[in-house]
């Protein structure tokens, strides 16, 4: 008897989970009543509690569409999942896709139409300035200076494999060596005594001298991250301060461009198109800078100071066609892994 | 021979062993008579060297072993219970105190056939332990501990659980073979019957015994 | 184990319908959460001839090797740190033995992504990225199932089966080799395998602490789905992973099956350490033991309290608060909002751990021949690469009124699945240590075979289910690998949040995100002392 019970409880307890919180996406709106839809995001894209959010509810407001975020995990998971799920898509707009990405994902037919661009930043060797001070050489500026004796066993970078800055920085190498030339370039910085760890958060928090305004007790006062990290540590330190700890070498710097597009599949197409346009539009675009540390793509927007007094912006960045990333990025990176870890 | 002087074992408030004396000759089996639970497994095992006493020391020989550690003090002791080796068979059992001296295979396997026979087992050497009967159980762990020929034996009530029968059997058996072995012994015992047909002298259990 | 239970024959015995009806839960959840996903994702993504083309990636025999030796050792040095402690927490009594017993088992029960961490700020430059860096944090995490396992088993040896050896001669290392190693050998061989099964596909750890030269196959398979977007390759691997497992698990439990011995007699009770060798071996096996563990998680407490390099309460103080000094800019973490969904999902994880678990254990036991392979079905999950199964439910719940992608619930029933093994293990010895005289006696009081079962099987599952509960509840309040790669909408779990607050650059996030650790560890601590008795440890026997 009790078995039973415990048995329908647990069917009830999944049906109940199953018809309850149903939200938006798979709903089809047969009203004129505006539908609630569901933008796909990844994982360090805000669910609540932001400036981002509050631009969000502010677009409900005005147009009665609720909007629902999933999280789909890093990027590189994202765009996976929706191209498991392209036509059948899980939600309606997604957020997030970078050039690296790019071509998976159209090649995959993820998207209704073209996406478009919302933000873009760049990949870049950042220094902790207090070192080079204490030191007294300069924070090198070019790939070229890397491989410089002078900047022996200082540099710690991302595993391209594993991370999606490890894997811009390796192409900024291939757009500047060349494709033949690459190879070469990363044997000398080998030489030179890189380290390389798998994930930001190790290469940044537990390698940099520079993290945290120097708290972490890192040993290389180089490595890879973002032209905007210098403004994060403003923001983020304890005590407060005024200026940046850490610099940009501006000229090891990776460009990206972040993509949102409506899902092909959606049931809710107008819908979709209009959240789309709000997010190029200034009301969102103006809460980048400080949510998610990019920059936006609408140059109506005015860059908050602490941003655009500390955010680096190389001129001349490097980039690689998405086509051709797709179409190499497996083999650069098992080259890669021959050359600088076996 | 042995010698147990002034022993006393305390668990935490509770004085088990009150500075008992005890003495056993060269050759000789002596029966410890006395009810369950009054401390004569504790005696036993503190002799063994399984226990650290509270006070007092033991002597072999006319010589102090309460700091050599239980392997070397070649005293041997038949449990209560047995505590037959159930991972091993009826042999390995038996010749084990043989092998940990690293004797030679031939030499263990003759001395096993030997004991297995003295105790009229002779059929039984690659049964498993788990497979034996209760009285066959007694007999192998007799001859385990007969095996390594100790300087003592300690019986800790090695008959209990029999029925009356298989009981005096054996008590009778095992007052021949220790006779036979020219063994020196300790037994412990709640039952006069028994401490008569197998030992030589009797002690009753009496807080500081001395004998 | 099986022979014992032909005591209730004939008229007796229980009625047909007992077992499926106890499986049919199980059976269901398992088949339709883990079995038709993975099935689903493989059906769709595996072309013919990708098995060839996967098995020839470059540098794959690398990962295959380095994920086993990597394993091997783990498995072996764990199985040697954990060895003393086990025996002395089993056997004896003394102040401080169950602070040591939770010193051991918090570890095990924490994100990866946080012990990793304070990890690599204890251990020395030199150690970092090295595969020594990734056995060492392995056997850390895994000394928890050596002492429970093997201290369950040390327990019910008598201590006079070894004092018998002493007595013929034999040395304390002889005992240990011909008598303790034999006794102990199933709960050694159930031990070994957990924890073999554990670092193969260690995922977090080596990510963190291996660096960028020693992938494991689970690493492998996460790159491939990812970043890569090479679905097909990462399920071909996720194969090849769960049939060596499947594997290794069939050949323990013949082992374990092989190698048992009725011991009897129940748990010896414990005492306290008697002489100076006693005593002494009892203080240096505490301390170094302790010392050993609290090492790490000390230097995770620290971390919460030194930002910018000196040490402050801020990031504690502005736990509630948005972690900036400027407006306009915001992580959208609120580590307090997380950890109400943390003991939310933990909540509901549990509940359906213990139904799914507890009736699975009790199909097993009551079940001849079949229960074996119900056995090995529930543990499946725990071999499975978290891609895999993520990407499944993906694809298979996709349709209306299936459609239950980024349902809130998927996170809970996904730790569910990882938590359900650990309440069957629970379980299922104390029901087959049930001696079957208890059911006969009831038979012959007047109780049906059925009454029988409930008065005496099932009334006795409780306790170990108390243990399983505490143990379900750990790993979801830990669970990190498999909730990273399930779409989830609204709020976020505490290890997803330390995940996030460690992903942004800043000295405030990376210190609250240890602090919220803190907060983890002491929540884990708590769960495990409220149902850590003695009985729980009896209960971990297998």
């Amino acid at each position: 008897m009790r078995r039973t019970v415990v048995g329908g409880a647990l069917a009830a307890l999944l049906l109940l989970a199953a018809c309850g919180d149903d939200s938006g996406s798979t709903a089809t709106s047969t009203s004129a009543e505006p539908a609630d839809i569901t933008m796909v995001v990844y994982d360090s894209f805000p669910t609540e509690g932001t400036p981002l959010n509050d631009a969000l509810a502010a677009f409900t407001a005005d147009t009665g569409i609720g909007v629902n975020l999933v999280v789909a995990g890093d990027a590189g998971t994202m765009v996976t999942k929706a191209v498991l799920t392209a036509g059948n898509p899980e939600g309606d707009v997604m957020w997030g896709v970078d050039n690296t990405l790019l071509s998976a994902a159209t090649d995959g037919r993820v998207f209704e139409g073209d996406p478009t661009p919302v933000d873009d930043g760049d990949v870049c060797v950042n220094y902790d300035i207090a070192w080079f001070t204490d030191h007294g050489i300069n924070p090198p500026l070019t790939l070229a200076d890397l491989i410089d004796p002078a900047y022996k066993d200082l540099l710690v970078v991302e595993n391209p494999a594993t991370s999606s800055p490890g894997l811009a920085f390796l192409l900024a190498t291939v757009a500047a060596q060349g494709e033949g030339g690459w190879q070469d370039y990363w044997r000398a910085l080998r030489a030179n005594g890189v380290a390389v760890e798998d994930s930001w958060t190790t290469a940044y928090y537990e390698r940099f001298s520079g993290a945290g305004g120097g708290s972490s007790g890192g040993d290389r006062p180089l490595v890879v991250s973002y032209a905007s990290s210098p403004p994060a540590e403003v923001v983020y330190a304890d005590p407060p301060r005024d200026d940046a700890p850490t610099g940009v070498s501006l000229g090891t710097c990776f460009h990206q461009t972040e993509y949102a597009g409506v899902l092909r599949g959606t049931d809710h197409p107008a819908e979709a198109a209009q959240l789309v346009a709000f997010l190029t539009g200034v009301a969102f675009q103006q809460e980048l800078p400080l949510t998610l540390f990019v920059n936006p793509v609408n140059p109506d927007v005015t860059l908050p100071d602490v941003y655009r007094q500390w955010a680096a912006v190389p001129t001349d960045p490097y980039t690689v066609d998405p086509a051709e990333i797709a179409a190499n990025r497996e083999q650069w990176q098992d080259e890669w892994t021959n050359i600088v870890l076996r | 021979m042995l010698d147990v002087r002034d022993v006393t074992v305390r668990f935490g408030e509770r004085t088990v062993l009150d500075r008992v004396s005890l003495n056993v000759a060269d050759g000789e089996v002596v029966a410890l008579l006395g009810p369950s639970g009054s401390g004569k497994s504790t005696l036993l095992r503190v002799i063994a060297g399984l226990l650290v006493p509270d006070g007092g020391s033991v002597w072999v020989d006319g010589i102090d072993v309460s700091a050599v550690p239980a392997h070397r003090r070649q005293i041997g002791m038949v449990f209560q219970d047995e505590q037959l080796f159930p991972h091993l068979t009826v042999a390995a059992n038996v010749g084990f105190g043989l092998r940990m001296q690293g004797r030679p295979k031939g030499e263990i396997a003759s001395r096993v056939a030997e004991l297995l026979d003295l105790v009229g087992l002779p059929s039984l050497a690659d049964r498993h332990v788990t497979k034996l009967s209760g009285g066959e159980a007694k007999r192998v762990a007799l001859a385990r501990s007969l095996a390594p020929q100790p300087r003592v034996l300690l019986l800790d009530e090695p008959l209990t659980g029999l029925d009356r029968d298989l009981h005096d059997r054996l008590a009778a058996d095992l007052a021949t073979l220790l006779r036979a072995t020219g063994t020196t012994a300790l037994l412990v015992t709640h039952d006069p019957d028994e401490a008569a047909t197998i030992a030589d002298r009797t002690v009753r259990w009496s807080p500081g015994l001395a004998s | 184990m099986d022979e014992h239970r032909a005591a209730l024959t004939g008229p007796n015995r229980l009625p047909r319908w007992l077992v499926p009806a106890l499986a049919a839960a199980p059976v269901a959840v398992v088949a339709t959460f883990f079995l038709w996903p993975v099935g689903t994702l493989l059906a769709r993504v595996v072309r013919p001839g990708s098995v060839g083309d996967t098995l020839s990636i470059p540098g794959l025999g690398d990962v295959l090797w380095f994920t086993l030796w990597q394993a091997v050792v783990s498995t072996v040095l764990t199985l040697a740190v954990g060895f003393a402690p086990a025996a002395l927490l089993a056997r004896y009594r003394f102040p401080g033995r169950r602070a040591v017993l939770a010193l051991v088992t918090v570890p095990f029960m924490l994100p990866t992504v946080v012990v990793g961490a304070a990890f690599l700020a204890l251990l020395p430059d030199g150690l970092h990225g090295t595969a020594t860096a990734v056995v060492v944090a392995h056997v850390f995490f895994n000394v928890a199932v050596v002492v429970r396992l093997v201290g369950a088993m040390w327990a019910v040896i008598p201590p006079d089966l070894p004092g018998a050896a002493r007595t013929l001669g034999a040395s304390p290392a002889q005992v240990l080799r011909h008598v303790l190693l034999p006794l102990l050998r199933p709960a050694l061989v159930a031990a070994a395998t957990v924890v073999f099964l554990f670092t193969f596909t260690s995922y977090g750890v080596v990510v963190l602490l291996g660096g960028a030269a020693n992938p494991t196959l689970e690493v492998e398979i996460a790159r491939r789905a990812t970043q890569l977007g090479d679905v097909d390759g990462a399920a071909v691997l996720s194969v090849l992973q769960l049939v060596t497992l499947a594997g290794v698990v069939w050949w323990s439990s013949r082992a374990q099956r092989r190698a048992a011995l009725q011991l009897g007699g129940g748990s010896v009770p414990l005492r306290r350490p008697r002489g100076r060798r006693e005593r002494g071996l009892t203080v240096a096996v505490t301390t170094v033991t302790g010392a050993l563990m609290a090492a790490p998680l000390a230097m995770l407490v620290l971390q919460s309290f030194r930002v910018g390099g000196r040490f402050t309460l801020n990031a504690w103080r502005r736990l509630g608060e948005p972690a900036s000094s400027r407006p306009g800019s915001g992580l959208g973490v609120d580590p307090v909002a997380s950890l109400g969904v943390s003991l939310r999902y933990a909540l509901v994880a549990t509940t359906i751990a213990l139904v799914v678990g507890g009736l699975a254990a009790m199909a097993i036991a009551s079940a001849r021949r079949h229960g074996r392979l119900l056995d090995i079905g529930m543990m499946l999950p725990l071999g499975t690469s978290a891609v895999t199964l993520g990407l499944g439910l993906l694809i298979t719940f996709d349709t209306v009124p299936y459609d239950w992608r980024g349902e809130w619930w998927m996170v809970p029933l996904g730790h569910a699945l990882v938590a359900t093994p650990f309440v069957v293990r629970a379980v299922l010895p104390v029901l087959r240590a049930v001696p079957d005289d208890q059911r006969a006696a009831a038979v012959t009081l007047g109780a049906s075979p059925l009454r029988a079962w409930w008065w005496v099987d099932a009334r006795q599952a409780w306790r170990p289910l108390l243990a399983g509960a505490g143990i379900a509840a750990a790993v979801s309040l830990g669970e990190f690998g498999a909730t990273t790669f399930l779409t989830r909408s609204g709020r976020e779990t505490v290890p997803i949040a330390i995940g996030r607050l460690l992903g942004r650059a800043g000295a405030l996030p990376r210190a609250q995100a240890f602090a919220l650790a803190t907060i983890l560890l002491v929540a884990t601590a708590v769960v495990i002392a409220l149902v850590d008795r003695p009985e729980v440890d009896r209960a971990g026997r297998s």
